[in-house]
């Protein structure tokens, strides 16, 4: 698989996955709070007015009230930026939606260092951490345009909350029209017999792009779509590591508690290898580009080339 | 043009942890002040402009309503020294509505806490000026803002430090309409009406606008005024772009034994005709030629 140069933002998948979904399930309802232009759930809005409430600047009044409409019957898709959904309103999130097991699908925006220049405040870097330390919640953190379509309209008819990561900026497009979105199961992309590389979300075009530089050294990298971080898929990670005996995670997320520190856990547990995790090393962002961010924080391709290089030598 | 304000010089020569005698302004002074800080206002407008439109990224609309308040605030109000940022007895400012930041910087750097021509690498990677106001990274930030709803509690707990401590600076805080509808502004509302915190002083910047339209639309407010009485403050409305109204509300509210509110009725956008009421422009950048078109306009009025 070679990254394609057509991008296009996940958060227009999750515009387009919200207006199909409005227009087969009416029992389909979307909240925003005051962001419904920027994590694209205006459209829904527009067309559909009588299923959509703006709570205004109110992430937690979003929440709890997003888990009072799912109480009646409703599948809530409830959005604003990622460190507004999952910090402002954590408890709402834990206590009132996934304690009662409620519909909500929590759709967040603006995941990660790649918001740019609005800087750390507005940088959510410990989300999937929160969020995967949920009982009952399942994470997703899709990688481009139609993963994110299709995991959005595949988690209307998953039982309960489920949170789903969206980034800010355009990505390569990965995946075409007839993507077919499984929870819980990882996609090797690139198979490879030398290092795993597993990413997720912004980062996995990123782990594409090294592979090709890799690859010219005669390394092979494998590398897997880890679109789903809860449920994690064990077995295709297990035996992927059993294979290479070497593996590297990737996200633009802290390396404590995220995507990375959940593949250290299964590992550490069935079958310790050596591993490098790589995202934001407990650190807060700041102010940039995206693409000077990636870069100062050491998030690029030629990046994950080097961790491999030193992994594999 | 970066001439000392008269505040600011007194601030200098005042024996710390002493408030200026007698801040109730006399009638003739009145078109002196208004002069001098509408003057300060237009450069300001010019900087906070140029600054977005040279980043290309930043919000315009609601760092231009709050100018003329951070402006009486800095050279009127509040007792401050930018050689001593950290002087223990200094006014502290909160500025709640941290995505107003352009608007906090252009006046900190007129004031002197920092080079002005830093303010042309606003949002630059490894610039000083963040997104969203950085306590660590500009001389002058009391504190960390831009996860809107905190300013005013943080300033709540500002206020309670240094009343026990025997210290008579004020803290005061600046607020969004939208903001507002963040359930934590009424708990720190109620904290300080109950802790009759005398030495807080809130501004709401009420432009009628958030990012999805007006607030009327999105989630409204209601009779905000009675809100803040009914939670035991001190209340007074004014036009928040006339400099004297506000210097006057914020010096009134000052005496009282109560917290002060200042509901500033505002622009969104003031001074930019095609940004002014423009929800548009509310986190968007001029382009280029907007930005000469809008540096124009001021330099004119
Ligand atoms: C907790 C939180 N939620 C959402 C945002 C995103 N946001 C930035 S500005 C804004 C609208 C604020 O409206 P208002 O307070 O009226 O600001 P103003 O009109 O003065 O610009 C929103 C929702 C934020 N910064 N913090
Ligand atoms: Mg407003």
């Amino acid at each position: 698989m070679t990254v394609s140069k057509e991008t296009k933002s996940t958060r227009d998948g999750y515009a387009a996955a919200l207006l199909e979904l409005g227009e087969k399930n009416e029992n389909v309802v979307v909240l925003d709070a005051d962001l419904a232009k920027s994590t694209q759930t205006e459209k829904f809005k527009q067309r559909f007015p009588e299923r959509f409430v703006d709570c205004g600047v109110a992430e937690q009044n979003l929440m709890a009230t997003a888990a009072g409409l799912a109480a009646t019957g409703k599948t809530v898709y409830a959005s604003t930026f990622a460190i507004f959904a999952t910090g402002r309103a954590y408890d709402q999130v834990r206590n009132t939606i996934a304690y009662s097991n409620l519909d909500v699908k929590i759709c967040a925006s603006h995941g990660g260092i790649t918001v740019g220049e609005d800087g750390s405040s507005h940088q959510a870097l410990e989300d999937i951490a929160l969020m995967r330390a949920v009982p009952r919640m399942k994470v997703i953190v899709p990688a481009d345009y139609y993963e994110t379509r299709e995991a959005v309209k595949a988690v209307a008819e998953i039982e309960g909350p489920v949170y789903v990561r969206i980034g800010r900026p355009k990505v390569p497009v990965l995946f075409g029209e007839d993507y077919r979105f499984e929870l819980g199961k990882a996609l090797i992309l690139r198979p490879g017999r030398d290092v795993t590389v597993l990413a997720c979300g912004f980062m996995l075009h990123k782990a594409l792009e090294a592979a090709e530089e890799l690859a010219a050294e005669g390394l092979e990298a494998e590398i897997i779509d880890l679109h789903t971080i809860k449920p994690l898929d064990r077995e295709v990670i297990l035996a992927s590591a059993a294979r290479t005996r070497r593996v590297i995670t990737c996200e633009e997320h802290s390396v404590l508690g995220g995507m990375g520190g959940a593949v250290a856990e299964l590992l550490g547990e069935e079958m310790p290898t050596p591993m490098r995790r790589i995202g934001m090393k407990d650190t807060f962002g700041t102010s940039g580009k995206a693409e000077e961010l990636v870069e100062h924080f050491g998030l690029g391709s030629r990046h994950i080339a080097e961790v491999a290089r030193t992994l594999c030598g | 043009m970066r001439g000392e304000s008269r505040r600011v010089r007194k601030a200098n020569m005042a024996t710390p942890m002493q408030r200026p005698e007698g801040a109730l302004l006399r009638q003739n002074e009145h078109e002196e002040l208004r002069e001098e800080l509408e003057g300060i206002a237009r450069e300001i407008r010019w900087d906070i402009v140029r600054m977005i439109g040279l980043a290309q990224s930043g919000h315009p609309g609601g760092s231009l309503s709050c100018t003329d308040i951070l402006v009486c605030l800095y050279f009127h109000a509040m007792n401050h020294d930018p050689r001593r940022p950290h002087w223990p007895g200094r006014d502290r400012f909160v500025l709640s509505k941290g995505h107003a930041a352009p608007a906090l910087y252009a006046v900190l750097a007129r004031s002197g806490y920092f080079e002005r021509d830093e303010l042309w690498h606003l949002r630059q990677l490894g610039s000083i000026l963040q997104g969203h106001p950085d306590r660590l990274k500009t001389p002058g930030v009391e504190i960390s803002t831009g996860s809107l709803g905190q300013g005013l509690a943080a300033a709540c707990g500002m206020a309670l430090g240094l009343r026990m401590d025997g210290n008579p600076a004020r803290v005061y805080a600046l607020i969004g309409d939208g903001e507002s509808q963040e359930g934590g502004i009424w708990e720190a509302a109620m904290l300080a009406g109950h802790h009759c915190l005398g030495n807080l002083t809130a501004i709401l910047d009420q432009n009628g606008m958030q990012i999805d339209g007006s607030c009327c639309e999105v989630v409204g407010l209601g009779d905000v005024a009675a809100k803040w009485r009914a939670f035991g403050w001190e209340v007074e409305e004014v036009d928040g772009h006339d400099v004297v109204e506000v210097c006057r509300a914020l010096d009134k509210v000052a005496s009282a034994a109560l917290p002060g509110m200042v509901v500033a009725n505002t622009v969104k956008g003031k001074g930019v005709s095609f940004m002014e009421n423009n929800v548009d422009f509310h986190g968007k950048a001029p382009t280029p030629e907007e930005m000469e078109r809008a540096l124009k306009e001021i330099e004119g009025s």
